[in-house]
């Protein structure tokens, strides 16, 4: 079966400089990692791999030194690598991104199923994968943290809602979000990156696109109207116990009841 | 003989502290009775949050005159029994003593009291762009404990152990007085090295309540590798070559698939990678990207072409360091949890003889029939080896611990090996020191002893005695 994960480079540190004119993310191109959740995303989908003969296609969206988490996924275990980049597609807020996204995937060909995060640890909107599958057309499921059963027309697979879980039989084509999940992320294999040295990705630019609208993409394509974006406020705040040691399982539990935690 | 304490003893120094610092009899913690050696479990008279050397000094002072033995202790976390009160007496908690008294960015130091735990002194130098080089597995010991212990860790391989990182000491000796040994400088001929006499000295020879620390600038790049083998032998056998090749290595550590299945149930967190039966873990550091990529690639190179390993694996980002070094760190604590009784070895061999003492531990398991699961600094020898009881009886489990650690340190020793890398002697260890060392070096740390404690009240029975 054919299979495309949806990937995105982040900053990798939470302490992201704001652009207070623009209102959007100071990026640090030396400062960058693989959005944690969709290291997950790549692992579930190489699992599918091993429980059933698939080619699993790695996509990202972004600048051109974003093919180098292209080349993690590869160097993880995916097959092959898809950038999608244009000036062009600059400033997209999630509708836009999800439309780019979708027309890059019709271009790369047909998928039985599409795997992304959950959500991106830079803009937190969680949106961008339902809205694909609505572009795309296809049936989702969020919040997987487990693939079940990976049958000949669909997909079992176990959702974490928190305080539940949720089994859903999905048939293909479909898309699936993927929660954090006890799956740790395989590593990325030294082999692997001698093996793909000379792989060449593969870039998807805004005339190769099937939909060559100008209006759908980037800030043009982009409704949403960001009024301020600010760090929000760290509180680090240290509590010292007494030193009566006797009362610090007291004093522990009342702190941790009075926060809700227990 | 000691003096047993008495009311009196109590009422003189309970006078000296607030309430709060001050437990005697039946109100001390059992915490205050073991570390965690475990076994060895004695409750002192007196127990004292001590919170400076003035405080420290009265005590000993009213000590040596009425020959009462004290002990120190930090967080507790020390593997051989060391800090615990066998003739009763007073125990001196440190943990109180927790201040970070100085960073000097002239002189490359950190100064410290003894109670400043492991982790915080992390913290604080690596957030102000600072190393401080000693990697010792428990970072809830205090930094007094890693003194007295001279203990190693991880990073042994490329920057020594915590001895190399001490420049200076204040202690309170047991007659009460306070003295400096070294100073903040590079060089030091100046008569013989008391600081280090009471580095590694395991509380026997004086109280420390100050250090000085050495500091190097943060290395700006680390990455590990995590090479998998087809059999333990493969990876055992890998590591004098690694050793030889002259990578570059912080860390070279060695440890197989059962140990990380243990880690993942432990921690309820699974390893990344365990399709293998062994692994060796190395570390890099680097000024820059290149440099890191040049080091890490020549030994990802020199495994998997001339050493058999199957792969590489790369663990760069923090949330892959910290799902491979979790696990790592997690692995003395979930062999213990999978039985109900153990006790380690913690020898450390010539680098040369590191994969024949392994084997060697396989076969000691299959003809004694007992689980010995080992992992350790395969690159600086230091191998830390538990044996566990499991179904065993207490006296079945005894008298087989018994024949193993003889064995064990019998190997040690005609391998050119130490009973101790880097837990210390204390109490379990004391009979196995004296056997390998002799009489004549035991008789010598005894005289340096007596020197020091006159009345022998500073840890009595513990180390050489």
């Amino acid at each position: 079966m054919n299979i495309c994960v949806c990937i995105k480079q982040v900053p990798a540190s939470s302490n992201v400089k704001i652009n207070p004119d623009t209102g959007t993310l100071v990026r640090d191109g030396n400062n960058t990692k693989m959005n944690p959740y969709d290291l997950y995303a790549i692992e579930l989908a190489l699992k599918i791999k091993e429980m059933k003969e698939s080619n699993v296609k790695a996509l990202t969206m972004g600048p051109p030194a974003a093919t180098s988490i292209l080349e993690e996924a590869i160097w993880m275990g995916c097959d092959d690598g898809y950038l999608l980049t244009d000036r062009k597609f600059a400033g997209a807020d999630v509708v836009a991104t999800a439309y780019t996204i979708s027309q890059g995937i019709k271009y790369m060909g047909k998928f039985d199923l599409v795997v992304c995060g959950k959500q991106t640890t830079d803009g937190d909107t969680a949106q961008v994968g339902a809205e694909l599958a609505h572009f795309l057309g296809i049936p989702y499921v969020c919040y997987v943290d487990q693939v079940l059963e990976v049958k000949e027309n669909s997909i079992v697979v176990r959702c974490n809602l928190d305080k539940t879980y949720e089994t859903l039989e999905v048939e293909f084509p479909c898309l699936i979000t993927v929660e954090k999940s006890n799956d740790t992320p395989r590593l990325p294999s030294y082999k692997r990156s001698v093996q793909y040295s000379d792989h060449q990705m593969h870039t998807i630019t805004f005339s190769k696109l099937f939909d060559t609208d100008e209006s759908r993409y980037g800030l043009k394509g982009s409704p949403t109207q960001v009024e301020r974006m600010f760090n929000p406020i760290k509180d680090d705040r240290k509590v010292m116990l007494d030193d009566e040691v006797d009362s610090y399982a007291k004093q522990l539990k009342d702190i941790l009841k009075d926060r809700k935690y227990i | 003989m000691y003096k047993k304490v008495e009311q009196v003893d109590i009422a003189y120094l309970s006078s000296l502290f607030d309430e709060k610092y001050f437990f005697a009899g039946d109100n001390i913690p059992e915490d205050y009775s073991k570390d965690e050696l475990g076994t060895l479990v004695k409750k002192p008279d007196i127990l004292i949050f001590v919170r400076s050397a003035e405080e420290i000094s009265s005590v000993m002072q009213y000590a040596n005159i009425h020959k009462i033995p004290v002990v120190v202790r930090g967080s507790g976390t020390g593997l051989v029994g060391g800090c615990v009160a066998l003739e009763g007496g007073i125990v001196l908690c440190t943990s109180k003593m927790n201040r970070i008294i100085e960073l000097d960015e002239n002189n490359m130091t950190l100064t410290v009291e003894p109670g400043v735990l492991l982790f915080e002194i992390y913290q604080y130098v690596e957030s102000r762009g600072y190393f401080y080089a000693p990697d010792p597995g428990e970072k809830t010991a205090t930094i007094g404990g890693n003194i007295s212990t001279n203990a190693g860790g991880m990073r042994a391989v490329k920057y020594g152990t915590t001895r190399d990182w001490i420049v200076g000491l204040e202690v309170v000796l047991p007659t009460g007085e306070i003295e400096q040994f070294g100073k903040k400088v590079v060089k030091d001929s100046t008569g013989f090295s008391l600081k280090n006499l009471i580095i590694g000295s395991e509380g026997t020879l004086a109280i420390i309540t100050k250090a000085i620390l050495k500091i190097m600038p943060k290395p700006k790049e680390t990455l590990s590798l995590l090479v998998p083998f087809k059999t333990r032998e493969e990876a055992i056998d890998a590591v004098p070559k690694i050793i030889k090749a002259q990578l570059n290595t912080t860390a070279i550590e060695f440890f197989e698939r059962n140990t990380i299945l243990l880690s993942e149930e432990f921690l309820s967190k699974k390893f990344p990678e365990k399709r293998s039966d062994a692994y060796i873990l190395l570390t890099f550091e680097g000024h820059n990207k290149n440099e890191l990529k040049f080091n890490y690639e020549s030994a990802a190179e020199l495994c998997i072409r001339e050493l058999n390993a199957i792969d590489a694996f790369i663990v760069d980002t923090d949330d892959r360091k910290d799902s491979v070094w979790k696990a790592r760190g997690a692995f003395l604590e979930a062999i213990k949890s999978s039985t109900v009784e153990m006790d380690e070895c913690d020898v450390v061999v010539p680098r040369s003889e590191v994969s024949n003492y392994i084997k060697f531990t396989y076969e000691l398991q299959e003809k004694y029939n007992i689980r010995i699961p080992s992992f350790g600094h395969a690159g600086d020898g230091n191998l830390h080896i538990y044996i566990c009881r499991d179904n065993y009886s207490k006296e079945e489990y005894n008298k087989i611990l018994q024949k193993v650690f003889d064995e064990m340190y019998e190997k040690a020793i005609k391998v050119g090996g130490l009973v101790s890398g880097e837990h210390g002697i204390g109490y379990a260890k004391k009979g196995y020191m004296k056997n390998q060392l002799g009489d004549t070096q035991i008789a010598l740390m005894n005289g340096i002893k007596k020197v020091f404690d006159p009345n022998n009240i500073l840890n009595p029975g513990k180390v050489c005695q």
